[in-house]
């Protein structure tokens, strides 16, 4: 596989395929996530969606932002849709009714649409081993509905069905790991990725539409409204996530685990590692749990970030 | 059916209504077939997998997990610009009902065999018509099937309806569970080549694009096609009365490739939109759709042979409708049995029934109409239920009171 580096520069010179105009908010990092991982897209590319924030705001008829074929069928079958295109172009080639160059396959799906009502449709896409890149942007709740709790949401945050109450303070379950359950299906590419790390995002985006077979990235998409900060602060967001090592950065490649980025340089100096209270302080989300009568769920959620991150260092062979 | 004289040298083989589907399925150039299995509908895919494992196709065959999954990769391939199928039954049709109107709206024309068999609960796998009536109203051309040779037929003349550029909306079809899917029956097949011709490749139309102009109607790279869009109170309903006008264009396409179709197979399901049987100077008459049918026909020869003039009258195209055909072959009719394979829960009865009620209200005369429902979850229907029903039909129009006008038949006591 090439070792391919972007260049700024040229990219920047280059029109995007996701164009200017969307009604995403502002602030919102999920536009961020899909442009860098367009540029990094090696060739001619169609694109499927779960429905969801992205999706909507992109594709208001009349108009849209995609520069190329794109398609959204409905909320929890993205990965279902991907398979029969995929498939079903190899035959179209086969039998001269389109080009014979390769085509890279994208999906585009949030934390509803994966973690939750699309996890069927993806792990039997996983499993069926077609070649396609789905790109997770993880703004970690229903923020298209209005900010309802889903298996992204993590432990503690606020959201509309998951008030911070007097009795319950936030919601009480960790995330589930949504980058493992790819990994357990054993196909060719996982990785985290954050848009604060946006080399690192890219160069994962281009293994992940290089390598035959499905390739799973999840990026944290940082979202003002739900996450309650100002939209200015998004990108800041993003690198506390990763600098407190709430979402650390790695990949899994050929059976192998590495850290990359700003998590590789934690690990190799744990001085760089910061609080994971510094994330949770810059979001309004988790404000309740600021008051002393919550610090214990504070101390439960270091602890639980140290342990995973512990449980990484081990499997990158850094422990 | 009725034969007229054969074209095209065919072989006769022993198939069950599932092995004539996918036997036409090998026939047609299909691009892509999704499969999950569920009974009564499993044999289609069980064979169709035998041909891809043998060489016989070189069609993309995805064994998915789900029926929701099913429908969604068709729409995926279908988006691409393949000709795709799938095939299901009961809670496999309800499980896809979401994506089942998203094809339609994506002017996608993906061709469905539906095994009709009862929903759940309570859980049961024999035939009734609450499944594939539960998708009526998604835009979807609906034709019920009488036997396994008509599902042979109708597999092979719904990719050219679908795929007309006046029309562009999936087809489903339907075989009775057990009743078709799994009696077997000699079926006339058409050799390879002659399905091949009938049916071509899948042509993609075009569509205009602003800034861009023509381009196919189908996923390519950098052609900005955005299919499922966001679409609100400013352009949802413009674009649903593009449906209703290809639905209303459906009718003389349905007829055209049936018409076709009998020229070369010689085999002609009436105007392929209604089959009438001894309607004309018939003072009773059975409605109904599906295997019926041909028990219907038995029983009105039966009561004719008594001297009670009966004749059977099957839809075959259940959407589009052919209001207008009823009520021409109605006309002079005094009595009309319908016969609705599925329950009416709360309405004035059956799918069928209100559909004709409807149907002939804005007649001049009317014959009086009763409602019968039956075979519910696989009760067998016999020619000496349906002489029953006749003989009640005769009370009725002796009587000229069609009271009570709902009728549960081969209910136990």
């Amino acid at each position: 596989m090439s070792a391919w580096t972007p260049n700024p520069k040229e990219l920047a010179k280059t029109p995007s395929l996701l164009t200017p105009g969307h009604r995403l908010c502002p602030g919102c990092a999920a536009s961020v996530i899909g442009r860098l991982v367009l540029y990094a897209c090696p060739g001619p590319i169609l694109i499927a969606h779960a429905t969801g924030c992205f999706e909507v705001a992109t594709t208001i008829f009349p108009y849209t932002c995609w520069r190329t074929s794109w398609i959204h069928n409905a909320f929890e079958n993205a990965a279902a849709t991907v398979s029969g295109m995929v498939e079903a172009w190899k035959v179209l080639q086969k039998r001269g009714a389109v080009p014979s160059e390769r085509v890279y396959f994208l999906v585009f799906g949030g934390d509803g649409g994966t973690y939750d009502i699309g996890i069927q449709a993806l792990s039997g896409a996983f499993e069926r081993g077609h070649d396609f890149l789905y790109v997770l942007y993880d703004n970690e709740a229903y923020m298209n509905t209005g900010i309802q709790r889903s298996g992204g949401t993590p432990k503690g945050a606020w959201t509309t069905t998951t008030p911070a109450g007097r009795v319950i303070p936030g919601k009480p379950q960790w995330k589930k790991p949504i980058a493992d359950i790819a990994v357990a299906h054993r196909i060719p590419y996982v990785a985290t990725a954050s848009p604060a790390y946006w080399m690192d995002l890219m160069r994962k985006a281009r293994k992940g539409f290089e390598v035959e077979g499905p390739a799973f990235i999840h990026a944290i998409s940082p979202c003002p409204r739900g996450w309650r900060y100002p939209p200015e602060k998004t990108i800041e967001v993003a690198r506390l996530a990763v600098d407190t090592c709430f979402f650390p950065l790695w990949e899994y490649e050929n059976g192998e685990w590495r850290l990359t980025d700003r998590s590789l340089a934690i690990a190799k100096n744990p001085d760089l590692k910061k609080p994971v209270i510094e994330y949770l302080k810059i979001q309004g989300r988790f404000r309740h749990l600021l008051k002393p009568e919550n610090k214990h769920i504070v101390d439960a959620m270091q602890q639980t970030v140290d342990a995973i991150w512990e449980d990484l260092l081990k499997r990158c062979g850094l422990a | 059916m009725t034969a007229i004289t054969k074209k095209v040298e065919q072989k006769l083989l022993g198939l069950n209504g599932d092995e004539a589907v996918a036997r036409a399925i090998k026939q047609c150039n299909v691009d892509f077939v999704a499969a999950f299995p569920i009974t009564p509908q499993t044999i289609i895919v069980e064979r169709f997998s035998e041909y891809v494992a043998n060489g016989e196709v070189d069609t993309a065959f995805v064994c998915v997990e789900s029926e929701h999954s099913a429908l969604s990769a068709c729409v995926g391939a279908a988006a691409v610009g393949a000709r795709a199928f799938t095939a299901t039954a009961s809670q496999g049709l309800a499980l896809m009902h979401e994506i089942v109107y998203i094809a339609s709206s994506l002017r996608l024309p993906i061709v469905m065999a539906i095994v009709n068999r009862a929903l759940s609960g309570p859980i049961n796998i024999h035939c009734d018509h609450h499944d594939s009536m539960a998708e009526r109203d998604a835009c979807w051309i609906q034709f019920y099937c009488e036997d396994a040779q008509e599902a042979y037929d109708t597999t092979i003349q719904a990719f050219r309806i679908a795929e007309h550029p006046d029309i562009l909306l999936p087809v489903m079809y339907m075989m009775d569970a057990f009743l078709i899917s799994h009696t077997m029956q000699n079926v006339w097949v058409l050799p390879d080549e002659v399905v091949k011709e009938f049916v071509g490749y899948r042509k993609i139309p075009e569509v205009e694009i602003p800034f861009y102009g023509k381009v196919p109607f189908a996923m390519r790279p950098n052609v900005p096609l955005t299919l499922g869009p966001l679409d609100l109170f400013d352009y949802y309903y413009e674009h649903k009365m593009q449906q209703q006008a290809a639905m209303e264009r459906a009718p003389d396409i349905i007829k055209k490739v049936h018409d076709e179709y009998a020229e070369i197979s010689g085999r002609r399901y009436g105007d392929g939109m209604i089959v009438p049987y001894k309607v004309e100077d018939a003072d009773i008459v059975l409605m109904c759709i599906g295997s019926t049918a041909g028990t219907a026909r038995v029983a009105a020869d039966l009561a004719r042979q008594e001297g009670v003039k009966v004749g059977v009258l099957r839809i075959r195209s259940y959407r589009p409708f052919p209001a207008h055909q009823v009520r021409e072959l109605l006309k002079g009719v005094k009595v009309v049995g319908v016969l609705d394979r599925c329950g009416p829960y709360g309405a004035i009865g059956g799918p069928l029934y209100v559909e004709t009620c409807a149907t002939l209200y804005h007649a001049k005369e009317r014959p009086l109409l009763v409602d019968f429902i039956y075979g519910l979850g696989g009760r067998d229907m016999s020619v000496q239920d349906l002489r029953g029903i006749i003989a009640e039909l005769v009370d009725v129009m002796r009587t000229e009171s069609p009271e009570p006008t709902l009728r549960f038949r081969g209910v136990r006591e």
